[in-house]
């Protein structure tokens, strides 16, 4: 089905079973300025959700409610069932991991992992036990005595995730944590993230403008954007049926191609394709790996072009070329490295694979 | 962040702040209330309101002499403090040599040391010396104890200096020298100033180092000092209220000047 | 980076003149305490122990060190006291008033001491407006007597007066604690005054240990507010120091003392650096 239904910018999750957050229209302003809009969003138990967006969308302001440092203006967040929201951050349920760790310098690693403990006045030996435990999970066992400022920004990420996960909280909330570390090591964080979530089995949020990690990473993903979720959908679906030309573009490359469709055809400079949509101006987004080099006889329902390529950029097994039609349409493609991209190219790509998409959720 | 969830309303702090400031400021504003009193000190409520005072002040010539003296002092024990004091901020911040430890102990010693040790030793030495008591000796005297002063503004207005500026400038092509006079220098100019006016205010009030380096000219302190042994003049209150005028002046000026050079500091 | 002849030059100078004008003037203030003075009022620079000796045999010498540091440790505490409460407010509940109210906390600083301690003596006196207020409003039938020329109005007028320098580094080092970490501890289950109690209050420490070296150090060493207000029970040992060098004329026993003193100021500063190690984090 090719239209898109209002409900897609919600929630595309089946209600059941009960989810363990409930936001409700929730809405924050600062002063005069509008931060977050209409947010209403759930998390299942056991689930790892992205929420996804660019500097300013919103989206640590929708964390820091959840935990409970900020107030909402309107609307109402419930937790298995029971609100939430008015109760203040030290009586709920929910643990969060900092940007930039917020490890207490005063008190030695194991300390720090043992706070929450010690607060909720559980014995001494129980305290040792779970400090213990949670330290090897995240392998900082050797480092229980040392002070923060003794060890590096990875290894503080990990107590920060320790000191969080202690407490077994009903969710965690997780506000770019992997920011701070360079390249490598992030990637390596984000399977051991993944896998420690899986193992634990408690419901992440995770928050972060970096659409790949949100991909590797989530079960689900809400893209925020200007304080209203555009889409909220699993990373393949989100990345395969994209909602809107800015999810299409925000999440991986795409080619957004805009045309007119008149009776069941969709016409963007000179191609053509067959198309269920209605009549009118139509956006189409088409992934650069969906354009493949023709090979043998055309099939149906697929679209041939020739082009020129104008630039290459080299991405080790692929290169993401720029190539220019007739009629002075420019496209990306990616293709399987080669040394020479001389001469013109037959292309292909399949009319399925130019997925329709809206220009923008309607702004409230 | 927001103040909202996180630190919750408390009902006595705000009620504790509003008594130390009650504290604080009671005898400064008595003073201003009673130097226009009739009937000088003492008595409640002030009544027969009166710029008497104020007119025998501005007779007493002994006073005024003493004003100028001090200005005098304050003024000369700037000009050592700062000209001591800048080179020892940067020479702590950027050199090492023996005895680095003991000479930064000892350039801030005099900060915490009761004054009137640093003024006996001093007076000590000018004995041993052979040199007479006199304004020059307490122009000496400011000087040393406020080159501490100097140095703690300056050094922590170098903390806040971005080495890197002084890199581009060598970069760029200046030597040490020009790169001092043009970016350094400009970039404390807000620490000195800063350091000047407390160094000036503080040997203004000065009174435990000049006790002991008098000779016969009375810088205003110690021309007070003598009056109150002498017994309480409600002129005094006159005085007194002149002093916090300008130290308010002093004070408010320099929060302006630095308000003003942060927004330029930041690009 | 920097040369040699830049070095020197900003070393050279403030090295000599401090020399000169203070390493050389405390070694002499330690020579003299062990010189002594003749009948005739002569300073003999004859080597001896006499003055120390004296000055742990009379009791009117130690007696009044002990006494200087009572109350020096009572304007400790009582600045501490109205300091720290004052500086948690303005860091953390002043907002957008914070600079306006620390410059009202600093302005006293800026004014005269001496006219301080003088209005002080103006409020406390027996015709002074604290009796003459608590007469008029029929609290008390005769003027408070012990309310000057005493302890108590030495201990309340530098209790007033240190209460700023107090403040000072305790509110630079509540400023310096980073917001986050209060959040943190609030998401992880601390009530507001079990995160003051754990984590605001211990990273407070090092400036608590600055502010009370302050406060401890300069009124243990003070001679005007005895001298103004503190009549014959409130005299301090500085003001012993003085009349030593006035008209007592005995310079190497007000030296001895004098350096007594320095060397106790050393210790506490050493003390309390070693404290504040400690109690740092970095």
């Amino acid at each position: 089905m090719a239209t898109l239904s209002q409900s897609a910018i919600t929630d595309a999750t089946p209600a059941s079973p009960a989810p363990l957050l409930d936001i409700r229209k929730v809405a924050k302003s600062f002063g005069k300025n509008p931060v977050l809009r209409d947010i209403s969003l759930q998390v299942a138990e056991g689930e790892f959700l992205t929420i996804l967006g660019e500097s300013g969308s919103g989206k640590t302001t929708l964390l820091r409610i959840i935990a409970g440092f900020e107030n909402a203006t309107s609307g109402e967040i419930f937790m298995g069932g029971e609100r939430l929201d008015d109760l203040p951050p030290y009586r709920r349920r929910v643990n969060t991991v900092f940007q930039h760790y917020a490890l207490f310098p005063h008190l030695t690693v194991a300390e720090n992992v043992g706070y929450g403990l010690k607060i909720a006045g559980l014995p001494k030996p129980e305290v040792a036990t779970r400090v213990e435990q949670a330290l090897d999970m995240v392998k900082m066992t050797p480092y229980a005595g040392s002070k923060p400022s003794k060890i590096s920004g990875g290894q503080q990420q990990r107590i920060a995730l320790a000191r969080a996960l202690v407490n077994r909280p009903r969710l965690l909330l997780l506000d770019e944590p992997l920011s701070a570390l360079d390249a490598n090591l992030r990637r390596q964080m984000q399977v051991e993230l993944k896998s420690l979530q899986r193992e634990v089995g408690i419901s992440f949020v995770f928050v972060t403008h970096d659409q790949e990690e949100a991909m590797v990473m989530s079960d689900r993903i809400a893209l925020l954007r200007i304080g209203q979720l555009e889409q909220v959908a699993s990373p393949r679906e989100i990345y395969n049926r994209p909602a809107t030309a800015y999810t299409a573009q925000f999440i991986g490359h795409t080619n957004l191609l805009s045309g007119e469709v008149k009776d069941g055809v969709a016409r963007c400079h000179s191609l053509s394709w067959r198309t269920g949509l209605r009549d009118g101006p139509g956006l189409f987004s088409l992934r650069p790996e969906n354009i493949r080099l023709a090979d043998g006889p055309a099939e149906a329902a697929t679209v041939r072009f020739r082009g020129r390529v104008l630039r290459q950029a080299f991405h080790g097994a692929t290169e993401l070329l720029q190539i220019e039609c007739a009629d002075g349409l420019t496209l990306s493609i990616r293709a399987a490295s080669r040394e020479n991209w001389d001469g013109d190219l037959d292309l292909e790509f399949s009319s399925a694979d130019a997925v329709p998409v809206k220009q923008s959720q309607e702004r409230v | 962040m927001s103040r909202e969830q996180t630190i919750p309303r408390s009902r006595w702090l705000p009620w504790h702040a509003i008594v130390v400031f009650g504290f604080l400021y009671l005898p400064i504003v008595t003073l201003i209330v009673y130097s226009f009193n009739g009937s000088g000190v003492g008595g409640f409520p002030p009544h027969n309101l009166t710029l008497n005072w104020y007119r025998l002040l501005f007779a007493d010539d002994a006073i005024w002499t003493s004003v100028l003296n001090s200005l005098l002092v304050a003024f000369a024990a700037m000009a050592i403090s700062l000209a001591f004091g800048i080179p020892a901020a940067l020479a702590l911040d950027r050199a090492n040599f023996p005895g680095k430890v003991l000479f930064r102990r000892l350039v801030l010693l005099p900060l915490i040391l009761p004054g009137i040790i640093t003024g006996l030793s001093l007076l000590m030495l000018f004995r041993e010396g052979g040199v007479k008591l006199s304004l020059l000796t307490i122009v000496l005297g400011h000087g040393t104890a406020l080159i501490s002063v100097a140095t703690t503004e300056v050094f922590a207005g170098l903390q806040k200096l971005d080495r890197a500026q002084e890199e581009a400038s060598l970069d760029l092509g200046a030597n040490y020298w020009q790169t001092f006079w043009r970016v350094t220098l400009p970039n404390l100019r807000l620490s000195i100033i800063g350091a000047a006016l407390l160094i000036f205010t503080l040997s203004m009030d000065e009174i435990a180092v000049s006790f002991f380096l008098i000779g016969r000219d009375n810088t205003l302190p110690l021309e007070i000092w003598g009056r109150l042994r002498r017994g309480i003049t409600p002129e005094i209150n006159a005085i007194s209220t002149i002093i916090f005028v300008f130290s308010l002046a002093a004070i408010v000026t320099w929060y302006r000047l630095r308000a003003r050079a942060e927004t330029d500091l930041v690009l | 980076m920097f040369s040699r002849a830049y070095r020197a030059a900003i070393t050279l100078p403030p090295l000599v003149w401090v020399v000169v004008f203070l390493l050389v003037p405390y070694a002499l203030l330690f020579c003299y305490s062990f010189w002594s003075v003749s009948p005739s009022q002569v300073i003999v620079h004859s080597w001896t122990l006499d003055n120390y000796r004296q000055l742990f045999r009379v009791n009117v010498y130690w007696q009044t060190l002990f006494r200087s540091m009572w109350i020096a440790a009572r304007v400790t505490i009582f600045s501490l006291l109205l300091g720290y409460p004052l500086a948690y407010y303005l860091s953390f509940y002043a907002g957008k008033r914070k600079d306006l109210f620390y410059q009202l906390v600093i302005i006293p600083l800026w004014v005269s001491y001496l006219v301080r301690a003088y209005a002080w003596k103006t409020i406390l006196g027996s015709d002074g407006v604290l009796n003459t207020l608590l007469q008029y409003v029929h609290f008390t039938k005769h003027p408070l007597e012990f309310l000057l020329y005493s302890p108590f109005a030495v201990v309340l007028t530098l209790t007033h007066i240190y209460t700023p320098f107090a403040f000072l580094p305790i509110y630079a080092s509540l400023e310096h604690i980073p917001r986050n970490l209060i959040e943190a501890s609030h998401d992880l289950g601390a009530s507001p005054f079990q995160t003051f109690w754990r984590v605001i209050f211990p990273l407070s420490i090092p400036g608590v240990l600055a502010g009370a070296t302050f406060a401890f150090v300069l009124s243990l060493g003070d001679f005007l507010a005895p001298l103004l207000l503190g009549g014959p029970s409130g005299i301090m040992i500085s003001n012993i120091v003085v009349s030593l060098f006035g008209a007592a004329y005995n310079w190497p026993l007000g030296a001895a003392i004098s350096f007594c003193m320095l060397a106790l100021v050393l210790a506490l500063l050493f003390l309390s650096e070693n404290l504040e190690k400690k109690w740092s984090y970095r």
